[in-house]
């Protein structure tokens, strides 16, 4: 449904964009990670023909953008991250221009009827949207992207600023139009993505750095089993006392929590369950285990983690994390000093 | 087209600047009406061609916010990736400020009323009077138009557009103090005013209508250009 090959953007000396490919089948549901300035709304927006491309070609539904626009941008609802809402109209009559600026075929009554049904805007579509709160600008603006009907929806940070049932709900809406939409969402909240996304991209610099599924990425994360543990006792000693417990990779101090209580981080060596252990060489020097709790790397620390590589050291460590028993080819390339690209391209059976 | 054109026409009067600008040109038009009148001169066309220097103020009015609020309000990405091509964006706004204009000179369909009731008038010199002024308002607007759309300010965009509107109109003026004979033609010919003056001496002339044609086709283009040159930069 969109076939983007070697997508570049350039912004005067800037290269926004570098060499970005994807395939996304019809029916998917995506979600676009990076953080601030990652190159995500740039991408979305060469996508929506609204910037142009410097290199590469992206068609959507087999038109390409830049030959077939109309066509193309026909196939295609765009919610960007300011919604774009004339705020000296009424909701209705927004919904009307757009309607009409869309040349859509629909009945246009009962078309605008059900989106506003859809997105829940009944009760403010008659006022102004000068007067609308972000929560509701926000939901207009889907709106917007819905009329017409488009097969492809792109939504940049759809979620923003809205309260947390305001999150869920078109966290539903969402999952519900995945059913027979493709659809692309850029977050920086990766739960949410990890909601209804069946497969991620995530996105630093201008590239693509991983492309895969919510669950595999996750289970790149539970390989890392450290452990952080608080234990009344002295803290040197114990940091002795745990250097030599079998299993144990390394022991650093996180330094005094409670009254008398130090936290240790200890990481295991490869695929060790040291907890039992540990346990028992604190209770044979006669000290008083508090806590032991996993230092699971989360969602958000990889993600983290992942974009944030800068340098080789950082990325031999990013290898260590991507080179995961499972099934999947691994490229990194360092290209100069300060980037560093990991590219892990998924192998046949996810996603079929 | 007809979206943007309907938008934009209507968004004159869910603000106070439609109801501004009809308000300034309904003042002067009656004023000059009632003066003309009570002069002893019967031509509803001296008071179009009265209105000129006020045309001249009101267009930045008019235009000032037609490509520059879009971009501010970042609705424009709702615009440029609709399906809909960039001639038609610019043209619904343009013929949008025209219209607004023409609602602004629809009261001298009256003055040609009551005037033609007393006395009998050529009525064309009032039709070429009529077509002159919204000449010479696109030829303003799509000038306004083009210098809105290379910034995000309607303020910016409104004291520029003025003062080229001065300049053009009034180039002819600067005709004396220029030495170079072509350089001082060229500012006496090609002064708005001159052109436009032409239509008020009864006398139809294909040049002046083809000028002032070109010169809106060409800023129009240049606007349409200014929008797309956005999405290379």
């Amino acid at each position: 449904m969109i076939e983007v090959t070697g997508l570049s953007k350039r912004y005067g000396t800037h290269l926004a964009v570098k060499d970005v490919s994807f395939n996304i089948e019809k029916g998917e549901v995506i979600g676009f990670l990076g953080p601030n300035g990652a190159g995500k709304s740039t991408i979305m927006n060469i996508l929506t023909g609204y910037l142009s491309l410097t290199q590469g070609k992206v068609a959507i539904d087999g038109y390409d953008i830049t030959e077939y626009p109309e066509d193309a941008k026909r196939r295609i609802g765009y919610l960007p991250e300011i919604p774009p809402l004339y705020i000296d109209m009424k909701v209705r009559e927004y919904l009307n221009f757009i309607y009409d600026l869309k040349k859509v075929k629909f009945p246009k009554k009962p078309h605008i009827d059900e989106i506003i049904r859809l997105v829940k805007i009944e009760d403010v579509q008659n006022r102004l949207i000068k007067n609308l709160s972000k929560g509701y600008r926000q939901r207009v603006g889907f709106a917007q992207a819905l009329i017409g009907n488009p097969d492809v929806l792109i939504l940049d940070e759809p979620t923003v600023g809205l309260d947390p049932k305001q999150i869920i709900e078109i966290r539903n809406l969402i999952a519900r139009l995945g059913k027979n939409h493709t659809i692309i969402l850029s977050s920086h909240i990766l739960s949410e993505i990890q909601a209804v996304c069946k497969r991620v991209i995530i996105i630093n610099h201008g590239q693509i750095i991983a492309d895969d599924t919510p669950d595999n990425l996750s289970n790149k994360l539970s390989q890392d089993h450290s452990l952080v543990a608080r234990i009344v006792c002295a803290e040197q000693d114990m940091l002795d006392a745990l250097k030599t417990v079998k299993g144990v990779k390394s022991v650093t101090s996180l330094g005094r929590k409670e009254d008398n209580s130090f936290d240790f981080l200890i990481e295991p060596e490869a695929g060790a369950d040291i907890r039992g252990e540990v346990f028992k060489r604190v209770a044979a020097r006669g000290r008083t285990l508090l806590s032991l709790t996993s230092n699971k790397v989360s969602l958000e620390q990889i993600f983290l983690r992942l974009t944030e590589a800068t340098d080789n050291d950082e990325a031999r460590r990013l290898l260590g994390v991507a080179e995961t028993p499972q099934s999947e080819k691994v490229n990194i390339e360092i290209t100069d000093g300060d980037t560093v690209t990991v590219k892990t391209e998924n192998s046949t059976e996810e996603e079929k | 087209m007809c979206a943007v054109f309907k938008r934009e026409f209507r968004s004159y009067f869910s603000t106070p600047i439609g109801f501004i600008v009809l308000a300034v040109c309904y003042f002067f038009l009656g004023l000059y009406f009632s003066m003309i009148y009570t002069f002893g001169s019967p031509e509803v066309s001296e008071v179009i061609m009265a209105m000129a220097t006020v045309i001249v103020f009101t267009m930045p009015v008019i235009t000032m916010r037609l490509m520059s609020e879009d971009r501010r309000q970042k609705v424009d990405q709702a615009l440029l990736t609709a399906p809909v091509s960039l001639t038609a964006i610019v043209m619904g706004k343009f013929f949008a400020a025209l219209a607004l204009l023409a609602v602004a000179f629809a009261p001298t369909v009256i003055f040609e009323i009551i005037v033609l009731s007393y006395v009998s008038v050529n009525i064309m010199s009032y039709i070429y009077a009529l077509l002159g002024i919204l000449l010479l308002g696109s030829a303003l607007i799509s000038i306004g138009m083009f210098i809105s759309s290379l910034t995000e300010s309607s303020v910016v965009s409104a004291i520029l557009t003025l003062v080229i509107n001065i300049l053009v109109l009034y180039m002819s003026s600067f005709a004396g103090m220029v030495n170079v004979t072509w350089l001082a033609n060229i500012l006496e010919k090609a002064a708005f005013i001159n052109v436009f003056d032409n239509f008020g001496a009864n006398v139809f002339s294909v040049s002046d209508v083809v000028y002032f044609v070109s010169i809106s086709a060409a800023f129009l283009f240049l606007c349409v250009r200014s929008l797309d040159k956005r999405r290379w930069a």
